[in-house]
């Protein structure tokens, strides 16, 4: 019970803490411009540029491999024939 | 069985929606006797400017003779479908993007039910992207020819990752995910093998697993802009649970656009992983520990893939900055990766010798996606 209680309540204070230090953090002055930032918004710069292929390749790797997670979305999964 | 796949993914720029598009994809696995092929559709829509919402239907139709199946379960192996659908949702409100998930994913002898919620948020002049996200999984598995089994378990996953914007062509990003099991977390058609010392054979028992997991991932991803208009991309990935199992995986990739909307990908990977410590090949003797399983998915082994995919663009050009009457553009997009897996500590049964001495498991794989998207 107290596991589990743990696994909800730190995510949820995480997430407030996250939520309320956003509007009192001062920022600092970015030191890439908005209009610097031409690359870094081409589409060919994407880690998933087409989400239906990362997820299925996600997928592929998931039932084949013990690894799991860090990979940027939810997780799931179990043994598999 | 099959795990969930998986739709979402954190922005790794200034918090957006999603782009307004739809895909459909076939999809083909094939390698190690096992053929899995099936539809993907995913469509994205846009409700007024902060609302966007998401559904996908996937299914896997399964043909298997492997390995596991010929030598456990089914000599003639078996077929079954299993079918995914998933709906979700992301809010933005400034500078902060909230997404929830539902995704259900059905066979005849597995049921998953799958919630998630990530939220992130830009900082630093929109230069950072942090991101929180939860989900729980409940799992439902059944087995064929026996209606009175019935079994459950629960997944929890919490996750959080950073992207950075280092230069005006440099993008780092990294996340930590810890998964925790607790639960029926083996499958109930496949067993292990105990040496019969009296006939020298090998001979199967049930396996047994423990009935939590818990484990963590970490990591680190790069990505350049190149000068010639070029992506250069690398990932390194580190994983460690309480089975004892350790892995890593490299991954690089790099993206090239050709003139008149082509563009080509390449991409190498290698992974490699250790053993569960209840990872036998050949147990001694019948029940010689309290755990003991012989899943190849839990063994030591190691795999390569070399993957490439073409991609043709079109209707940017023809319908300009308005598009169509239907949608701005598309895309044409074709990939094949071949995977080749090395098994360390796992032997191919099939062949009939002194048990322990048969020769290690290799196969090789071929993963196909073959899609079309179009943006409006």
């Amino acid at each position: 019970m107290t596991r589990s209680v743990c696994r909800i309540a730190i995510p949820a204070l995480a997430a407030a803490l996250l939520c309320s230090g956003c509007s009192s953090l001062k920022m600092p002055e970015p030191w890439v411009k908005p209009y610097e930032r031409n690359h870094l918004a081409d589409p060919i710069m994407s880690f998933k540029r087409d989400p239906i292929d990362a997820a299925y390749v996600g997928h592929v790797r998931d039932v084949r491999e013990s690894a799991r997670g860090a990979d940027g979305g939810g997780g799931g999964g179990c043994g598999c024939n | 069985m099959a795990a969930l796949l998986v739709i979402n993914a954190p922005p790794l720029l200034a918090a957006v929606l999603p782009e307004e598009r739809a895909d459909a994809m076939y999809h083909r696995y094939e390698g190690g006797g096992v053929t899995v092929d099936g539809p993907s559709v995913l469509v994205r829509k846009n409700i007024a400017d902060t609302v966007s919402i998401n559904a996908n239907y996937y299914v896997d139709y399964v043909s298997s003779a492997s390995i596991d199946v010929v030598t456990q379960a089914s000599p003639q192996g078996y077929t079954e479908d299993r079918t995914q659908k998933s709906i979700g949702v992301d809010y933005l409100y400034d500078r902060t993007l909230m997404t929830v998930n539902y995704i259900n994913s059905d066979e005849n002898d597995y049921t998953a039910d799958t919630y998630t919620a990530d939220i992130s948020q830009d900082f630093f002049g929109d230069l950072t992207t942090v991101s929180l996200g939860f989900s729980y999984g409940d799992d439902t598995i059944r087995k064929n020819r026996d209606a009175s089994f019935k079994q459950s378990a629960e997944r929890y996953s919490y996750r959080i990752g950073v992207s950075q914007i280092i230069t005006s062509k440099l993008l780092v990003a990294l996340s930590w995910e810890n998964i925790a099991d607790d639960g029926y977390l083996k499958s109930p058609y496949r067993s292990d093998y105990f040496l019969d010392t009296a006939t020298n054979q090998r001979v199967a028992a049930e396996d047994s697993y423990p009935t939590t997991r818990d484990s963590d991932a970490f990591a680190l991803r790069a990505m350049y802009y190149l000068p010639y208009r070029a992506a250069l991309k690398g990932e390194y990935k580190h994983y460690t649970d309480d089975w004892d199992i350790s892995a890593d995986a490299f991954d690089l990739a790099y993206t090239h656009p050709l003139p008149k909307g082509w563009i080509l990908d390449v991409h190498t990977r290698y992974y490699k992983q250790d053993k569960a410590y209840f990872y036998y090949d050949l147990l001694p003797y019948a029940n010689a520990f309290d755990f003991h399983a012989r899943d190849k998915e839990l063994s030591t082994f190691n795999s390569t893939t070399f993957g490439i995919a073409v991609s043709y663009e079109f209707g940017s050009d023809l319908f300009g900055e308005k598009g169509s009457a239907f949608f701005d553009k598309g895309s044409i997009n074709f990939a094949w990766d071949r995977i080749q897996f090395d098994y360390d500590d796992f032997r191919d049964v099939r062949v009939k010798t002194t048990p322990g001495t048969e020769p290690l498991y290799s196969f090789d794989a071929d993963v196909i996606r073959f899609y079309l998207s179009v943006w409006y």
